[in-house]
This record gives structure tokens, sequence and C-alpha cells, in this order.
């Protein structure tokens, strides 16, 4: 946390950048997204097991662009978050300061894209055991019961859509949902409506997400959305050998065509 | 229900069909009951929400007069989801529609006065109901001004109006389009709204002035306005803002304290002065 | 016309029954910490025990998230629209707190205004508030500081606040409270005293809500809500979860025979809201939404509709994914200069 406080204050202090997005204490035991401006703020500057929420997400909004070149503190999921963002022409090398932490909270020298994702190819990117087993619990299910234990969680879907929000890779400046010539997926939060938003976001999702866990994490109502990108993150892995957020370079999955893909599932 | 679904729209026949502009059309409705089309009435400035069931609600004004009873108009440029929709219509579909919504403006008052009218583009027809309605009662106004500008000699609406309104003794009509906008027949003005307005040099002395079009218009305009002498207070405008129940409840239109489906659309701009610059 | 009376915490059971047999639903909170909501229960044993206040409020009890307007069919170039015959079911909430049953004034003071919505105002009229107070609280609540309070008894039809010995005091309120009461008399004894304020939770005051209405119009303009709703992810959680957010969507659904007209909640932080076809959003950026939902509640509301829009909950900030904490927001505006 030293570290951090001491590169942050450099950082400030020599002008490469603005502000730096961080955490710092919120409401009772919680932390919050930080936008530090000051070189005698960055004391407010904390970084412990609770500092979990994806900063990557701020780096596309707008009010916070307006604050100029920012450096963001990133862990695994958020330096993961980064790469597919660059991946996908969001961000750029030069648009932003990587304060890199490692698993056991120490600052990395990350000098740019390429460095992170040389960091990020040298992490294991298997899911950790209780993950696989959440994985495994839905697996067992029969379809019949999956199929009841997902309508009854999204049964509780009042739309609010903080799970888009509060993902980085859900950036499209208009969501499928609110695309309405014509209305691919019903707005209303009926059951239907939920269980179109959650397949249609999962789908959009499959092999780009990180497996940060936010969506679930910000959901009012705990659905575990997580659940279902994860899923197809792995699914991408297994037939495709791919993981998001590994390089800055595109190699989407599901948007790459090789001549030697199989095409046996066309009849 | 104890009380009425103020939901449930009225069902219209969609009577006639007019070409304004390229992707602009007017749609003359006819209520399909005959007790709703007796009851029902409305005032210059007022709105309402058209549907094509199915796809959804638009809010426009009601662009006919209330002088010319038994039909309702609107004009409406092919823009979203609903107003593709309507483009899509034919002669005889059902079109529904609630309404009249908001207040009014003033004719009344006005009684005496001068008018000038100042529109752009495709807000036009939220004045030609109060142009129609004042014209249809026009011994009681003075002096009537109309001047309305369009980017392109195409995108002028109501072109028949203008030219009935040019033929008329009464009015003084100016029509502009924007430079690069005429065509070689084109007789009227070229130029922006504002500048013609500036060489008009219009007397502010007991007039009124009505400004619709879009926000550029809107701000180049009024400086002009207030250079000869028009107060806030006797300068109007309609406010457009996003809407959806039109009945002060769904909270989209809220400005300030006002709800524009309810208090307005009709502003003066010293009320526009007092409200956050949120429309 | 308040009556106090003693109501044994072992009468619950029968009193629920009593109240079923009349043919009224009972909505009560269920679930288990961290997610607790507003369910349809047959008996007390059903219900979540111990909370502070529930995940959802009980708004869509009478304002659905997303309800039905009216149904219309297509038979060649015409159209024939079915009313709605709204008949709700006769309810009762159970356990509301008393920040809550105030909300319903709130609500009401929409959708009574000048046009009269049916559907709000049918389900109301059905729905009888069984209050209870609060004996804890945590650091979101503030009903305190916009004029509620742990014990307050305005919305409620019975309040019920337990005390030390496990019993409920139960203050009779309205004539639907009496009406309640009226189908099971022999479980509401006398009451040897009608104190509860030692029962109650203390909640402490924070700051004057007439003078933060006083001052939000004046700081239209300050950076403030810039500074505020940096982290805010624009999502619509605070609204879906507040008791008193009342903005509304409507949109059609149907295929080419049959549709329907909906109403689905909605949020002024979406910049959706506003956004215009032409693509002109009157508030554009996330740090005007988050203004305007502060102005409505405490500045535009109370001018216009003679209510607040807030009953201090605190709901939003305990489910904000990006920890916007309303009170401590109010209090910065409050020192802003």
């Amino acid at each position: 946390m030293d570290q951090l406080r001491k590169k942050a204050r450099e950082l400030l202090e020599s002008g490469a950048v603005k502000t730096v997005i961080g955490y710092g204490e919120g409401s009772g035991k919680a932390v919050r997204a930080v936008f530090i401006r000051q070189p005698e703020q960055t004391e407010k500057l904390i970084l412990d097991e609770r500092c979990r929420q994806n900063l990557a997400v701020y780096l596309l909004k707008p009010e916070v662009k307006n604050l100029g070149k920012p450096a963001v503190v990133a862990r695994l999921p958020v330096l993961r978050s980064i790469l597919e963002l660059a991946a996908e022409s969001q961000l750029a090398d030069e648009q932003m300061v990587i304060l890199g932490i490692s698993p056991d909270g120490q600052l990395l020298d990350l000098a740019g894209l390429k460095a992170v994702a040389d960091y990020v190819s040298a992490q294991s990117l298997e899911l950790p055991p209780p993950e696989r087993e959440q994985l495994e619990q839905i697996e067992k299910k029969s379809p019949a019961e999956r199929w009841n234990f997902w309508q009854e969680e999204f049964s509780r879907c009042v739309k609010c859509y903080a799970c888009r929000a509060s993902c980085p890779l859900c950036y499209c400046s208009r969501c499928a949902v609110e695309c309405n010539q014509p209305q691919w997926i019903s707005s209303a939060s009926h059951a239907r409506g939920n269980l179109e938003w959650h397949l249609v976001r999962a789908m959009h999702l499959a092999g780009r997400c990180v497996n940060c866990g936010d969506c679930a994490r910000a959901c009012p109502v705990g659905i575990p959305l997580n659940l279902l990108t994860r899923k197809l993150g792995e699914e991408v892995f297994k037939d495709f050998g791919l993981r998001a957020g590994t390089t800055p370079e595109l190699k989407y999955a599901l948007a790459t065509f090789l001549p030697e893909d199989q095409e046996d599932f066309i009849r | 229900m104890a009380e009425p679904n103020i939901y449930k729209p009225y069902l219209m026949r969609l009577e006639k069909i007019t070409e304004e502009a390229p992707g602009v059309k007017t749609f003359r409705l006819l209520f399909q009951n005959e007790e709703e089309s007796k009851n029902f009435s409305f005032q210059a400035g007022q709105f309402g929400e058209y549907s094509v069931l199915g796809e959804g609600e638009s809010t426009f004004c009601i662009a006919s007069s209330p002088t010319r009873k038994g039909y309702l108009e609107c004009t409406f440029r092919q823009m979203g989801r609903v107003t593709t929709a309507l483009a899509n219509r034919e002669v005889g579909d059902t079109i529904a529609f609630r309404g009249p919504y908001g207040n009014t403006f003033p004719l009344e008052e006005w009684f005496g006065k001068n008018l000038l009218y100042i529109a752009g583009g495709i807000a036009l027809p939220p004045l030609r109901c109060v142009i129609w309605n004042t014209l249809d009662l026009r011994d009681r106004y003075q002096n009537i001004t109309i001047l309305y500008g369009a980017r392109t000699v195409a995108d002028l609406v109501y072109k028949h109006e203008l030219e009935e309104w040019e033929k008329r003794g009464d009015v003084k009509l100016l029509t502009t389009v924007d430079p690069g906008g005429e065509t070689p027949e084109w007789k009227g003005q070229i130029g922006f709204v504002p500048a013609i307005l500036e060489k008009e040099a219009p007397a502010s002395d007991n007039t009124i002035a009505l400004v619709c079009g879009p926000p550029i218009m809107i701000k180049l305009t009024l400086p002009v306005l207030k250079k000869f002498g028009f107060t806030p207070e006797n300068t109007f405008t309609t406010l457009e803002n996003r809407m959806k129940c039109g009945l002060g409840k769904c909270g989209r239109c809220n400005v300030g304290k006002y709800y524009v489906c309810k208090d307005g659309p009709v502003f003066t701009l010293a009320q526009l002065n007092e409200l956050p610059p949120e429309y | 016309m308040a009556e106090a009376k003693l109501l044994k915490q072992d009468s619950w059971p029968g009193l629920f029954a009593k109240l079923q047999a009349s043919g009224r639903r009972i909505l009560a909170p269920r679930g288990k910490p961290g997610l607790i909501l507003f369910e349809e229960v047959s008996s007390p044993e059903a219900m979540a025990s111990k909370y502070i206040q529930t995940t959802l409020s009980a708004k869509s009890a009478v304002f659905p998230r997303c309800e039905e307007l009216f149904q219309y069919r297509f038979e060649g170039k015409d159209v024939k629209i079915e009313d709605r015959q709204l008949d709700p079911p006769p309810t009762v909430i159970f356990g509301l707190r008393p920040c809550d049953a105030s909300s319903f004034a709130v609500l009401n003071a929409v959708f009574s205004w000048d046009y009269q919505d049916a559907f709000f105002k049918s389900r109301l009229k059905n729905t009888a508030v069984i209050g209870i107070s609060c004996r804890e609280s945590d650091e979101y609540c503030f009903c305190t500081s916009v004029g509620g309070g742990p014990g307050d008894t305005k919305g409620s039809d019975i309040l019920l606040t337990r005390q030390d010995s496990g019993d409920y005091l139960a203050e009779i309120l309205t004539a639907k409270g009496q009406e309640l009461v009226s189908l099971a008399p022999e479980l509401f004894a006398e009451a040897p005293s009608a104190e509860k304020g030692k029962f109650l939770a203390q909640v402490p005051a924070h700051f004057e809500v007439k003078e933060l209405s006083q001052k939000l119009p004046r700081l239209f303009d300050s950076g403030i809500w810039v500074e505020q709703s940096l982290r805010c992810l624009g999502c619509g959680a605070c609204a879906f979860v507040c008791p008193t957010c009342v903005c509304f969507d409507i949109q059609d659904e149907a295929d080419r025979e049959a549709g329907s007209r909906l109403r689905c909640w909605d949020s002024c932080g979406f910049s959706l809201f506003t956004l215009h076809t032409s693509g002109h959003n009157p508030r554009s950026v996330q740090s005007q939404r988050w203004r305007q939902r502060l102005m409505h509640k405490f500045s535009y509301f109370p001018e216009r509709l003679e209510v607040l829009g807030c009953v201090g909950c605190g709901r939003c900030a305990r489910s904000c994914p990006a920890d916007m904490n309303l009170l401590e927001h109010l209090q910065a505006i409050m020192e802003a200069p």
C-alpha cells in the first residue's frame, strides 16, 4: 500500500497523470472507487481484500475521461479487462498508466500493455477450486432443474442494469436491449423479458468476460450472473483454447474465422 | 375500476396522408367513435400521444387548429420506432390517440396585438395550429407576420399553406432557406432565420413573438428579438421534452419544478429563464 | 384516533389465519440476510426474523415493476381495445418499516395530482399496512433527518412495536386498522402501557431537510454533482430499490394478432430516460442525472407536490454497487458553500 501511495504521488506530482483511480474507504466497512487528483490526497488510497471492484469500468466513463490521463489500480481481473478493452480498440497504451497489483498486494512494474500481457500470461487463469465448484453445482443439475434454477433467479430481476453498468466489457453506447427497430429484447422486467436480457448479455460476453464477478456483486437482488459468463468463458477456452483479457491483440474466438474451423455443426 | 383508465387511447381512423417534405408526413385523423368526436375539444398549443398499437406512443403537438372541427392533424418526421411505424400506415388504418394534454397559448390575451411567428424546419407544426387559429379569428388581431425557414426548399413543410398565406393580403409571409438550399425557381429569401429576422427589423410594440425551431435557431433568434425590444414575457415557445405519459406521472419531462406535459408545452421566455437548461 | 392495544407475540399465527380467512393476502418480508423481499406468506414462521430493512421496498404491492395498462386485438384495419379489469386482491402488508409505510403517501402524491391513476389508487385502497417499528437501525438509516422516525405512525394502519417482553404494542391508527382488529378482536388485549419510545432504535438526525430543500436550487451549477457522481455507474439500482421512486416507462408488446401496453419502472439515472430520437439529450452525462435525482426528491417534489421524495430508508446506499451513499452526499451538500 505504501508503494502504491508513493507511486501515485510521484505520478501526480510529475504530471504524468491527472488522476489516480483507486480504492478508498467507503460507507461502514465498504470500500469505494476514488479519483485522486492531488498528491497529498494519495494517503486516501487503500489496498486490501475488500478492494474488488473492477475499476477498468471507469476508464471509459466520459466524466472520468474529462479529468485527464488516469493511472488505474489494477489487480489481475482489472489488468485482463484492460487488455480485453485494448483488444477491442476501446483503450490504447498511451491513454493510461497501469498500477498493477500482484495477488499479495505488491505494486508491479508494468510499463504498457505488452508488459501487462506478459504478466497475465504468466499467471494461472484456471478457475480456483471454489469457483469451479460453483459451476459444477449447476452443471450437476438436470436440464429441467437448471432451467428452474435460472427462472427462479431471473424472476427477481428488476432490470436496473447494474450488471451492465458495473461491467467494463458492457461498453456499447447503445445496448442491444435499447435497440428497438426491431425490439430484439423486451425491455419489460417480466419473466420473458428478464430471460431474454440475461441470455443475450451472457452471449455477448461469451469469451470476453474476465470473470471479475462485478455483475453478481452489483446485482441488488443477488442473481449470480457471473456464473453464466464464467461458464461460457470455460466453454470458449475448451473449444478454442482462448481466454479473455490475455493479449491486447484481437483474438476473440467468436469473431475469428479460420479455414480449418470445423463446420460439422452446419447441416 | 371506479375511475377511468387514463392511459387508454381513443381509436382514430387515418383519413388523409400528406407528404410534406422528405420523411415528413401530415396525418388527418377522425375519431372512430361518434360520441368521442362530439365530446372532444382542445386548444392551440396542446399535444397528444399518437400510437400505432404494438409499436408504442409518440408525442406531437396537435397541428390542426381547434377552429377546424371534426378532425385532428399531426405532422411528424420519421425518426424512431413509432414514427417509422406511423409512416408505414395507409389511409383507413387505425391510429390511437391520447390527449389533448398540456397548456395552451393565451390567444384571448393577445386580442388587439400584432403577432410575429418565427419557425424553423419541422417546428412549424406547433405554430401552424396557432397560425390557423388566429387567421380564423383574423379581425381580433393586428398585423400577422410569419417568418419560416428550412434547410432546403424541399424541407419546407405545408407548402400549399405557405402559398395560401403568401396570397392572403392580411398576412406577411417571409420564407427562407439556408444558403445552398435554394432551387433555381426559389423566390423566397436565402439565409438563416436569425439573419432574415434582423433584416426584417420587426417592431416589438404591442407585439407577441412565437418562436419554434431547432435549439440552435432559437439560441440565435432570441438575441435578435431582444435587440428589437421584445420582452421575455412577450416571447413564447413550446418545449419538446421526451415524454411517455403526458399526464404528469412518469417523470420523464420533469424540468425543475415543472412537468413540461402539464405546465407546458407552452412557455414564455421569462419562464424558461427561470428553468434549469434541461430541455 | 390512535388506540393502543397489546398483541401477544404468540398470537401472530392466529392473526395471520384470521386475515387470510377474510380473503386478504399477506405480504411479509421473506428470505435470508442480504436478500429479503416482500412475498406472499401464509404464516408468520415464513417471515424473515432479523433484518434492518428489506432489499426491495414494498412499492411493487401498489406499483408493480411491470404491469399491463390494457390489451388490444388487431382485426384487419381495426383494433379492439380491451380495457383492464382491475380488481386488486385485498392485501395486508405485514412488517413494513415506518419509513416504507410513509412512502405510499409520496407515490400517491404523484399518482393522484391532476389526472387520477386508477391502477395505483385501486391497489392502495385495497391495501392495509401493519407496520413494525424499528428497534435497530444501521449507518444507512436517516429517517429522522427527513421527517420520519423509527416509530413513526404515518402510513401505517396498525403499527406494532416490540416490547422487551416480546409482546407488541399495537397502535390502531386508521379505520382500515380498526377493520383488521375487528377480524380478531380477541387477540388485541388492553395495553398496560402505551410507552414505546424506549423500545425504538436511536436514529440520529443529520440535517434540517427544509434547509436542504431551500439550498438546493442555488447549487444547480455547483461542481459538487460531478465530484459526487464520478464513481456512479449509471445503473438504476438506487431507483429500483427506492420506495418513492415513481418514474416509469410505457412500452408496447405485440405479435401479429394482439398485444398489450405495459408500464415498467424506469430511472432518471439512465441516459436513455431523456434522450430524444434526434440524439439531443437534455441530461447527457451522469452528473446531470445524479443532480436530477436529488433535485427531484429534495427540491422539486417539495416545491411542487408538497411531499419529500425520500423517506430515509437508506436502500439506495446499501444496494449501490459503487457505494454512492445518499446520506453522506446530502450532508456534503449541506456543507457546500
